[in-house]
């Protein structure tokens, strides 16, 4: 860099900003005076540059009153923002240019063609509008949403139809993938949680009962609850958290980089390819999970009761035959399709929604997640009252 | 190093190697870069040209080797001395890299907001619209987001992002791939403007040969895992290497060059008539 000034600089105290390591520069400064004809001249002096600039700016714009003469003499270094804020008091004040530089003249022309009006960001509404707005478009899109929701529901079942059609289109090797990584891969972390619930219920449970006297039904607590609820709906929201927020973040990721557009040139559907398997393995899994992780909360139950309950290991296990009525099995195993449905849908339709940039990948994955989990828990109140209308209580 | 060498060569590699797993990128690559030159960097798909770029802007830590950017060692110092060379560099990546929660405007700031607090907000919108309308882009569009945009518009916005903090050096990844050939020749004369205007020294990885005829004061090609041969594009086709032969005077290279041809022929006769 030409550091070659036209003035040897004058010693100065250290710059106000310290990541600043370049070599040593002299700062922006300027005079105004007046010559004897009562012409005001500002002169700029030092280096007009990026870097030293930001001082002097605020001063520079506070002066008022005419100035007749920029004076560019004294520049040692000017680089675009140096000769912009030249071409800003040219333009402002009228002032004819003495002593530029053939370099501040080629730059003062390059940044002249900017009239510095144009808007930095798309204008911000009030809030007073901005909020109704929001929430009227928030209606107005969900009903959007509803009938998107149902379109795609829609094309999902055609998609299958057209399957069982033509079985030989199915996607076997693409639905073993996904078995694998929602129900085998996650065996580890839904068994783990899901026996540690269980000594958490046991536990907590036990202290409770012991007030009664009545420890013993610790043993249908623990077993009834995880059979009938906990064990499908902790695997529900551990799936939708695992497996849910994969397929949005996948197919909306394909989505962006036009992958799933493609797919559809090359007569490639979409939804066989990318929906179907996902929902499948979710909707076959689902109901597995949900089995082992009860399986697993009961083991947590019987470990933790083998201790403070004094009940051996094995014998809470014969127990649970005895006081687990079979339709707790059921209960459980109807729900866990239906979650493990629901919660792939969400992701997938959130997935196929994603269009623009990066963040809506994030947004669609939290929808998905979000969505899942909630119509989760809704569908298991509604069942809980269904099963117990039954007689399955 | 000697500082009239580093204000000569702002970039000298040297002996450089990367390695990815077994494959072998570079190996006792050696580069220098002279000041105030637009350099082009040819070569094969997979030679490395993205690599030597990363490597050079310190994105990728080299295995063995030297790399000095304007006087400092890349490949010695740790992130923090780095940072100072950080601004006075830009880099147009591929595909415009632009933050895509950011207006183009706000993309510009970035770099003067980092480097540079004490420039008030007043001065570093009159920066951002002024660098929006240098790179070619009308001054509506600093208030668009990069998904508004078209493809060459992104270039252009990543341009003056790159170009934010008035660099000395300035990084060009493909900016005319994906790019129509009106787009590409205006982009190709923008860079050679801004070159002369700002005195940059232009770093460029290029397949298009039109770029390379129209804006390169010098080609480096590379290949079997080094450059090969640094020079203009006449010295390279003295030198009679295959790949060169082949990348230069392939039906393509060809074209390119009667189009410089014409180019040149046009110019001296409206020469001639003035």
């Amino acid at each position: 860099m030409a550091e070659a000034g036209c003035h040897s600089p004058p010693p100065l105290p250290s710059p106000p900003f310290s990541r600043m390591t370049r070599p040593m520069r002299p700062l922006a400064d300027f005079t105004l005076e007046q010559d004897a004809a009562g012409t005001s001249i500002l002169s700029l002096r030092g280096a007009y540059l990026v870097s030293t600039v930001g001082t002097v700016d605020a001063a520079l714009r506070a002066i008022d009153g005419p100035v007749q003469r920029l004076d560019l003499s004294q520049v040692s270094a000017i680089d675009t923002v140096g000769a912009w804020i030249a071409w800003r008091i040219i333009r402002d004040s009228g002032a004819a240019v003495t002593g530029q530089s053939e370099e501040a003249h080629r730059l003062i022309e390059s940044v002249s063609a900017s009239s510095g009006t144009a808007l930095i960001a798309p204008p911000q509404v009030p809030v007073l509008e901005r909020v109704p707005a929001r929430v009227g478009e928030a209606m107005y899109n969900s009903r959007a949403g509803l009938i998107g929701l149902l379109g795609f529901l829609g094309a999902m079942l055609i998609s299958f139809g057209d399957l069982i059609r033509h079985p030989s289109r199915f996607r076997g090797k693409a639905l073993v993938h996904q078995i694998e990584l929602v129900g085998v891969n996650s065996l580890g972390i839904i068994g783990l949680m899901s026996f540690l619930v269980g000594i958490v219920i046991a536990q907590q449970g036990a202290v409770q009962l012991q007030q009664f006297g009545a420890e013993m039904l610790t043993v249908n607590l623990t077993g009834r609850i995880a059979m009938r609820e906990l064990g499908v709906l902790m695997t529900a929201i551990m799936v939708a958290g695992r497996s849910g927020s994969a397929f949005a973040a996948q197919i909306g990721t394909m989505k962006l980089t036009e992958e799933v557009d493609a797919m559809r040139t090359i007569g490639v559907s979409p939804m066989e390819a990318l929906v179907v398997p996902r929902v499948v393995a979710a909707f076959l899994m689902m109901p597995l999970l949900g089995f082992y992780a009860a399986l697993m909360a009961i083991c947590g139950g019987a470990f933790v009761s083998a201790f403070t309950l004094g009940i051996p290991f094995l014998t809470f296990l014969s127990r649970i035959q005895e006081v687990v009525p079979i339709h707790d099995l059921w209960v459980g195993l109807v729900k866990g399709p239906v979650f493990g449905f629901i919660v792939a849908i969400a992701g997938c339709y959130q997935g196929m929604l994603v269009q623009g940039n990066a963040e809506e990948v994030g947004l669609r994955t939290t929808q998905a997640v979000v969505q899942a989990i909630f119509a989760v828990i809704v569908l298991d109140a509604f069942f809980a009252v269904f099963f117990t209308e039954l007689g399955w209580g | 190093m000697s500082q009239s060498r580093a204000s000569d060569f702002p970039i000298v590699v040297e002996g450089l190697r990367n390695v990815f797993g077994d494959h072998v990128i570079h190996d006792g690559l050696d580069l220098t870069v002279r000041r105030g030159e637009i350099i082009g960097v040819v070569g094969g798909s997979g030679t490395g040209k993205s690599v030597l770029m990363r490597s050079i802007i310190g994105l990728q830590t080299p295995e063995a080797g030297s790399i000095e950017v304007l006087g400092q060692s890349i490949t010695d110092a740790d992130d923090d001395d780095d940072i100072d060379i950080r601004s006075r560099w830009g880099v147009l990546f591929q595909g415009g890299a632009l933050f895509s929660t950011l207006t183009v405007a706000e993309n510009v700031e970035v770099p003067l907001r980092e480097f540079y607090p004490e420039i008030s907000d007043e001065l570093r919108h009159e920066i951002a619209r002024y660098k929006v309308m240098l790179s070619g882009l009308p001054e509506e569009a600093a208030a668009k987001y990069p998904s508004e945009l078209s493809g060459g518009m992104k270039k252009r916005a990543g341009l003056a992002r790159a170009l934010a903090l008035d660099p000395e050096l300035l990084f060009l990844d493909e900016p005319t791939a994906g790019l129509d050939p009106i787009g590409a020749a205006a982009f190709d004369k923008l860079t050679r403007e801004l070159q002369e205007t700002l005195g940059l020294t232009v770093f460029l990885i290029t397949h298009d040969l039109d770029t390379l005829h129209e804006i390169c004061d010098r080609v480096a090609v590379l290949a079997d895992k080094r450059v090969i041969a640094v020079g203009t594009i006449p010295e390279l086709l003295a030198l009679d290497h295959p790949w060169i032969q082949e990348y230069f005077n392939g039906p393509r290279g060809r074209a390119a060059e009667a189009a410089q041809a014409r180019a040149a022929v046009l110019d001296n006769s409206a020469g001639r008539g003035a």
